[in-house]
């Protein structure tokens, strides 16, 4: 299991700026092991957001999202106190969910 | 004890089943290979249903002059047109030009950022998919330094 994510919901205006920091390895599938043979590529490729349980973003990422990818958005409407949460699924099926809450 | 196999059937039936389910809103978000897969700029664009390429002022990237490390970029994609349906980030010389693709929805606003890898100095896109399939586009060329040193 892929260590948690970072998140940090905060409110700028009336919208919440949110800022994910992932774990994950991003494995291009371009680069060569010591042995020569290619590594191949392991990657996040959908991302998923949501605000109280309501989905507001859906993302899909290529194998070039750097190691350990962090992604910034923004959302309407939010309020301090609402939950916002963000799932991703990388190419060998692994998923991972965490939550914040909006200050 | 499951085998991969038993897996794989599984997943594949409880992704049908949400299909089936139905999520209007997100009814694209399933992973778009061809367009991860595309070798050009155009090409992706067309794979994900854009038309041909148009530059507009209405779509900002935020990308380094200089990028020391290309392994590290910060790309940062934002529009303020309405009736954007995706938002998306390619780096044109790459093995594969897409990176990104966001999907706009009305919670939440046309301005992303994230991290990119480059292989070499290179143009950076922003495109902007619109609901009636026009593809606008910012771009800004991003040097790399080679070795990382910042030599």
């Amino acid at each position: 299991m892929a260590d948690p994510m970072r998140i940090r919901a905060q409110m700028a205006g009336d919208k919440a700026n949110v800022r994910v920091l992932m774990s994950h390895e991003m494995e291009s599938g371009q680069r060569k092991d010591a042995a020569g043979k290619l590594v191949p590529a392991w990657f996040i490729q959908e991302i998923t957001a949501s605000l109280n349980g309501k989905q507001v973003l859906a993302a899909e990422w290529g194998a070039a999202v750097s190691k350990n990818p962090f992604l910034q958005f923004f959302i309407k409407g939010a309020k301090a106190g609402d939950k916002v949460s963000v799932s991703w699924k990388d190419n060998r099926g692994d998923t991972r969910t965490d939550e914040a809450t909006v200050s | 004890m499951q085998n991969r196999r038993e897996t794989l059937k599984q997943t594949a039936t409880v992704a049908a089943l949400l299909a089936a389910a139905g999520f209007p809103q997100f009814a694209q978000a399933a992973f778009n290979k061809a367009a991860f897969d595309a070798k050009g700029v155009q090409e992706a664009i067309t794979a994900v249903g854009g038309g041909a390429l148009a530059e507009s002022k209405d779509v900002t990237i935020t990308a380094p002059d200089i990028a020391e490390n290309g392994a590290v970029v910060p790309v940062g994609v934002s529009t303020t047109l309405a009736g954007v349906k995706q938002l998306l980030i390619l780096v044109e010389k790459n093995p594969a030009a897409l990176i990104a693709t966001f999907h706009v929805s009305d919670a939440v606003e046309g301005n992303f950022s994230t991290r990119a890898k480059m292989g070499q100095s290179s143009d950076v896109y922003a495109v902007a998919i619109t609901n009636d399939g026009r593809a606008l586009f910012a771009k800004k060329e991003v040097k790399v330094t080679l070795g990382g040193c910042g030599g």
